[in-house]
Formats: structure tokens, sequence, C-alpha cells
């Protein structure tokens, strides 16, 4: 199975590796140089240094054949923009977005993206956690 | 007719200019805080400081009314699609045009049936294919919706349909010629008009029939 990971700070580096322990054929798009650190010096899956939005990177790689796209740059809007692509241009079966602004990831998904919004999970942990130590007193 | 502009740099701001010189109701979204000072000092209620990919702030400028037209011109091709995106299915407005900053960007709006969109890079290019006549044909404009974009050929005294009447070119399926221009006159296409070197032909046709309209009009 062949992934494509595009962006990647703290959550597009550690799926990275997961993915690629878990037996992923992997590769990784990041602006920086920098960001090929954060995957360890033993990474052995593939690491290309461009944008995100770059279409011609993007055929480079092969996302044409790949299983699955996880979006994960630091820009909400080019995350957006990027999994559109992947999911009606280049059909690829599985395209994860993550998106940060609630209200965002709310209108995207109703509009059939497979959004994940870490702003409304901490949300809810959160208030469970203040919620749970409320119970405990009753 | 009220519109609201998202993006108050240099494109952005002279368009809200214009249209309130014009009468209209404007409303200018710009999110960078120099700027914005700069901006509310002449436009003051007329300018909204915020992200315009931010749904309340698109609500808090008064996008649920819906503006007659949402213009999203900012830097960032990524947020203009999502601008448009938003206006157009969330809150229901029906005109949307979007400033295409890097023309390789052009297929994420095409894709999302993102149109007008208006391209510095293009229009400029268009200006050089004018300007440089081995082109032989040059885009004058393209209509997205209608998948169809309209070109002009000027006819050089060795071309194949010189002194030939229009009626008796094959034209491409589904080209038409609107109209040849000769002497700074534009003239009816009847079928029996001659074509004479210098004339520069107007026609209309879809995507990708250049190259067979070319051959037709201009090669031996």
């Amino acid at each position: 199975m062949k992934v494509i990971v595009i962006g990647s700070g703290r959550v597009g580096s550690a799926v990275a590796l997961d993915l690629k322990a878990a037996g992923w054929e992997v590769t990784v798009i990041d602006e920086r140089e920098e960001a090929l650190g954060r995957l360890g010096d033993n990474w052995t899956g593939e690491f290309v240094v461009g944008h995100g939005m770059d279409l011609q990177l993007l055929r480079d790689v092969g996302i044409d054949e790949a299983d699955a796209v996880v979006v994960t740059t630091d820009g909400d809007n080019s995350n957006i923009v990027i999994g559109q692509m992947a999911k009606k241009q280049f059909n690829v079966p599985s395209v994860v977005i993550r998106v940060l602004d609630p209200a965002r990831a709310e209108f995207y998904t109703s509009r059939g993206l497979n959004i994940v919004c870490p702003t409304s999970s901490a949300i809810a942990s959160l208030t469970a956690a203040v919620r749970a130590y409320e119970g405990a007193l009753r | 007719m009220y519109a609201l502009i998202a993006g108050g740099g240099k494109v952005g701001s002279n368009l809200a200019r214009t249209l309130i010189r014009a009468g209209h109701e404007v409303t200018l979204i710009e999110q960078r805080g120099p700027r914005f000072d700069q901006l509310e000092k002449e436009l003051e209620h007329q300018v909204h400081k915020g992200d315009a990919t931010e749904l309340f702030t698109l609500e808090r400028a008064g996008i649920e009314r819906p503006p007659d037209v949402v213009v999203a011109v900012t830097g960032d091709d990524e947020d203009n699609v999502v601008i448009c995106q938003l206006a157009r299915d969330r809150f229901g407005v029906e005109n949307v045009i979007a400033r295409v900053n890097d023309p390789r960007n052009q297929p994420y709006f095409d894709l999302l049936g993102i149109a007008p969109t208006v391209s510095a890079t293009a229009a400029i290019m268009g200006l050089i294919e004018h300007e440089v006549p081995e082109h032989g044909l040059i885009h004058l404009l393209e209509l997205k919706k209608e998948n169809l974009e309209i070109v002009e050929i000027t006819i050089g005294e060795k071309d194949a349909c010189a002194g030939k009447a229009i009626g008796q070119v094959a034209l491409p399926e589904g080209s038409r010629v609107i109209s040849v221009v000769r002497d700074g006159k534009a003239e009816p296409p009847d079928a029996s008009l001659t074509l004479e070197p210098g004339d520069s032909v107007l026609a209309i046709l879809a995507p990708g029939k250049e190259e067979e309209l070319r051959r037709v009009l201009v090669r031996e």
C-alpha cells in the first residue's frame, strides 16, 4: 500500500513513521528540507522537498497510484484545496485532511471530505475531563 | 450592487475605490494589521479586519445578505479558492470572481468550478501573443462556463485561405467566424466574403480546436 504524506510537521511526520512501521510505502513532501529531520536518522521512505499544491510534483511522486493521501501542512486552506485535488482529480481512494478551524472542518465534512479537526477533538476532551470531575464530586 | 471584496492589497483596494466611486456598496476584508489601519483611515466602516476564510469574518462582513458578488483577490490562491467555495456553497452567493496569483494553480479553480478567474500572468501572456505575430493565433477571450473561446487569426499573403470566400473554408466542427476585421472595420462574416491578406479573422470555437482552425486558415 502506498501513501503520500503532505506536510511533515509534528503530526505529519509521526503519521509517516507509524505507517512506515506498519509496512506502507511512504512518500513525504515538505517545503522545508529541515523537515526530514523529524523523520529520524533511519528514515527509509521517500522524502521530497516541494510545495504540496505543485501538481507536477504530485504526479512525479505517483499520486495516480497512491492508495492514500494525508494532508497535514500548517495551512488549513492549503490542506483543503490539496485534499480536494487528490480526491476529485487523482481519485485517491483514501484522502485524510487536517483542518484546525472547527467551522471550516464542519463545512468541508458536510461536503463529503474526510476531515480530522484536532481543535474539535481537544475541545471535546477538555470539556469531558471537567465534566468527569464534576460527576465524581456527586 | 453590493460587493464583498476579500483582500485589501493593490488590486482589492483599487477595486473597492472604483466601485464606491461608481455608487456601489462595498465591504472590503483585510487581515494584515498595518494595511488595515491604512485602509480604515480612507474607507472607514467599509473595511473589516479579519481572515476572509473564517466563516465568522465573512458573516460579520455581511455575507448572509448575500452580496451580489464576492471577489477573492488575496495574494494566496488557496485562500481565494476557499473564500469562493464558502461564499457560493455555504452562503449561496451567486457570483464569485477569483484572482489566480500563480497560473500553475489554475487547475484548482477549474476543478472546483470557480469561475471566472483573473490572472495577471495570463493576461500579459495574451498581450505578448498579440504583439508577437508568429504565434499566428491569439486568444482574445475565454468563456469558461460555455467552454468556448474567441480567437483572432491574421491572414498572410501565402496563407491557404487568402482569396477564398468564407463559405469555401472547411472550418472545424463547432467553430464559427464572428467577424472579419479589415482596415479597422468589422465586416459581417457572410459566406460570400472573400478573405484577403491582412484580414483579422475573429472566430469562436471550443478549446482544443485551435490547431485545426489554424491549419485550414493559415497553412498552405
